[in-house]
Formats: C-alpha cells, sequence, structure tokens
C-alpha cells in the first residue's frame, strides 16, 4: 500500500490525476453535464442548495451526485490507506464565513477554479480572467501567510465527529433515490429538480456518482487542489501541484477536440457572461477565500472526506453562501453580474482583508 | 542540537511555512518536524529534498509523523 501512496504523491501520481479529472470532466459534459461544467465545485453545490429549495432558482436545482462521491470516494480512500483522522476546531466560524464569500466570488464568476480550468479547455476565452483574477487572488492571500496567517490548530476528536459530514452526504443520496427525478414535474417529495436550465443538463445518476466516487478516492490519495497549485507556485515557487492543473486543462481540451466540445471564443459561451471586469473580480475574492481557508473548494471537500470537519465547515458556507447569492441577487447569469454581484464581492473583499490581517500571528 | 518544530494540527501550508523558515534560519544541522496528517508528511519532505535536504528518518510518533530532516 506505501508504494500506491508514494505513486500518488509523486510528480506522475498529480499528473494523472490531473488527466483523469481532465477527461472524466469532458465525458460528463458529453453525457449530460452542462456546457464546460462537466466538474464544477461552486456549481454543483448550488444545485444541491437548490435541490433542498434554500434558493428557488429553479434553473439550478438538481442534487448533484458528483459532489456525494467526491466526499464518499475521499472517506474510501482515507480509510483504505489509514488516513482518515477525525479532526476540527481550528477557526470553523471563520471557515464558514470564508466559504460563504468564496462561492459568492465563483457565482459571480460562474465557476469555481475548476470550471475555470474547463472553461478554458473548451475555449471560453472570458475564463483567462477569471484565471487571472484567481491567481490574484491567491497571491495576496499569500502575502497574508508570508506575513503569520493562521487559523490556529485543530484538535483530534472522536471518530463519529468526522463522520458527520460524510453522513450528510449519505443522506442527501438516500434522498435522491425516495425522491428521484420524475420527467415533467419539478418537484418530488421534499427535493426541487430544475426543468430548465443548467439545473436540468445531468448525466445519468449513476455515472455522476461513480465518476465522482473515482474522482474522489484519487484525488485524496494525491492531494489535488487548484488554490495549492498556484499558491504554492507563488509562495514556494514549486510546482508540484501545478503539474496537475496544467495535466487537467491539456487532457480536458483533447477530449473536448476528439468530442467536438472545443468551441473558441468571448461570446455565447455556456453558461458564462462577458464582463471581463467581474469574471476577474468574482475569482480574486473566492481565490482570497480559498487560500486563506487553505484549499480550493474541491479540496475542501476531499478533506472534509477525510474525517476534516472545519473543511466540512466551509463548504457548508459554501452552501448557505449559495443561497445568499440566488435569493439576493448576487450570482451572475448570462446576461451579466446581478443587481448586488458588484456589492456583494466588494464587501467580500473587505471582510477577508479583514480576517487576514484580524489572523495574523504577532512574531512571525 | 536539533531544533524542533511543532506542526501538528495545523493546516497547508503552514508545516511547510515552517519548515521553510527554520531551514533558511539554520542553513545546516539537524531539524525535527512534528506532524500529524500523512498530507503534511509529504508536503515537508517535498519542501526539504526541494531545499536539498536529506531526510534522514520519518517514524510514528503517536498519531502523527515525526520527521527528521539534516543537511551538513
Amino acid at each position: 500500500m506505501n508504494k500506491v501512496t508514494n505513486f500518488f504523491s509523486s510528480r506522475w501520481g498529480m499528473i494523472g490525476t490531473g488527466v483523469f479529472i481532465g477527461i472524466v470532466a469532458a465525458l460528463l459534459q458529453k453525457w449530460g453535464n452542462p456546457g464546460n461544467m462537466g466538474v464544477c465545485v461552486a456549481c454543483f453545490e448550488r444545485d444541491i442548495a437548490g435541490a433542498l429549495g434554500l434558493h428557488r432558482a429553479d434553473i439550478v436545482q438538481y442534487m448533484r451526485p458528483e459532489i456525494i462521491g467526491f466526499v464518499l470516494g475521499s472517506l474510501i480512500a482515507a480509510y483504505l490507506f489509514r488516513e482518515f483522522s477525525a479532526r476540527g476546531g481550528s477557526a470553523p466560524i471563520v471557515r464558514f464565513v470564508l466559504g460563504v464569500f468564496a462561492m459568492i466570488g465563483a457565482l459571480v464568476f460562474l465557476g469555481c477554479p475548476w470550471r475555470a480550468l474547463l472553461r478554458l479547455a473548451g475555449g471560453d476565452w472570458n475564463a483567462i480572467f477569471g484565471i487571472l483574477g484567481l491567481a490574484a487572488g491567491v497571491g495576496v492571500g499569500t502575502l497574508f501567510l508570508r506575513t503569520g496567517y493562521d487559523l490556529g490548530r485543530s484538535q483530534k476528536t472522536q471518530t463519529i465527529m468526522g463522520w458527520i459530514f460524510p453522513l450528510i452526504m449519505l443522506g442527501f443520496l438516500v434522498l435522491t433515490f425516495v425522491f428521484p427525478q420524475i420527467t415533467g414535474q419539478d418537484k418530488n417529495g421534499v427535493l426541487f429538480y430544475s426543468m430548465k436550465g443548467p439545473g436540468s443538463m445531468h448525466a445519468p445518476l449513476v455515472i455522476s456518482l461513480v465518476a465522482g466516487l473515482a474522482i474522489g478516492f484519487i484525488a485524496q490519495r494525491s492531494r489535488f487542489c487548484t488554490m495549492g497549485a498556484l499558491r504554492d507556485l507563488i509562495l514556494f515557487k514549486q510546482a508540484h501541484l501545478f503539474f496537475g492543473i496544467v495535466a487537467l486543462v491539456v487532457a480536458a481540451f483533447l477530449t473536448n477536440l476528439i468530442l467536438g466540445q472545443f468551441h473558441p471564443g468571448f461570446d455565447g459561451q455556456p453558461v458564462s457572461h462577458t464582463m471581463g471586469l467581474w469574471n476577474f473580480g468574482g475569482m480574486v475574492l473566492a481565490g482570497l477565500a480559498f487560500a486563506l481557508a487553505g484549499g480550493c473548494p474541491g479540496r475542501q471537500l476531499f478533506l472534509a472526506g477525510e474525517g476534516d470537519s472545519d473543511a466540512a465547515i466551509f463548504v457548508l458556507g459554501m452552501i448557505v453562501g449559495a443561497a445568499i447569492a440566488h435569493n439576493f441577487g448576487l450570482a451572475s447569469s448570462p446576461k451579466g453580474v446581478g443587481p448586488y454581484g458588484v456589492a456583494g464581492v466588494i464587501i467580500g473583499l473587505l471582510v477577508c482583508l479583514f480576517i487576514g490581517f484580524a489572523f495574523r500571528k504577532k512574531t512571525a | 542540537m536539533a531544533s524542533t518544530i511543532d506542526a501538528r494540527g495545523l493546516s497547508c501550508p503552514q508545516p511547510v511555512i515552517m519548515t521553510m523558515s527554520e531551514m533558511a534560519r539554520t542553513g545546516t544541522g539537524d531539524i525535527v518536524i512534528l506532524v500529524d496528517t500523512d498530507t503534511s508528511k509529504e508536503n515537508v519532505m517535498r519542501a526539504a529534498t526541494g531545499k536539498e535536504w536529506n531526510v534522514a528518518g520519518v517514524d510514528r510518533d503517536g498519531e502523527g509523523y515525526r520527521i527528521t530532516i539534516s543537511r551538513v
């Protein structure tokens, strides 16, 4: 087992993870997921918030099995390799707030870092502004890290505590089997289902779930992280994680070419808008929030699967952030930013800067 | 006398930042780093070898690991 561990944490293990995610994401789009959204952690958590009725934007409501799979796949890997470790207590309320604003920033851009990469691989050049914003936000985050920013230590805790979030995900999975989608109905029992828009577009449930489990498994092993990729490059000049995101983009691009899913341009791209400044600004906010929380939204799910309840709190923050963004007009649409999107980004940046300054240790 | 860094309970990238700054401060000698996750163990070892330090030993230490790195 040790050998496998070493392989996934090697450079080729990281590249293999990126290639796998890139190919699977492009295929998930082929099998039904929305354009350039084979996998999007932010969008899919937003769809889950919608499926639960936390927001009522009727085009983005679906209990995405990929997210459930990410957490449970990571849980399985963590148990197989004896890495499951229930821990928590490192500034949970701060992580919740960071999750809320990370999601607001991502929904102004319309995608998490994973989707930014997939949009690029699909020819959506608006993503370039988003990726530049992400790098800028992470860059600001590294300035805080350099000057002693630290949310404090987590503590070992009872094993069951680490199970709470995976059990919530398992509960969501049970709900989808008890209240499956019925053609022509926007609701079954307690779950909402979009009849139009991105929420209505999805790969078959079992395929989505298996893809999520597989990605969750190998991402737990390799520690794949899109935010860390930029952070480590800026902070340590270390490219280990960066190879993973480059591999993802190249693999998704080639798969898109083969499947006829590569459509270069700015206008008319799926689930995107062309306001460059706010594509940039939204991702500055998201990147800063991810950097201050120590992981991209995918990584937070994998950490939550291996027992980190602080990461779980961040994810819950993101789900609540999605509800806020769609209930109060912060989220963008293909027409552009929402009426309160710009205000949301500015407030979010101020809050993140406050957190960054407030949590610096005096002697760093 | 090896200096010891206790990075247990700290999340990414704190263990690496602490290791990096200690390597820069001492330049040579032994450094012991305590971590509590496999991810931190891998990251610290990668940071050390990247700066041409040797990983002299990795031992189980309670729930975590005790990593010794050295440079002459």
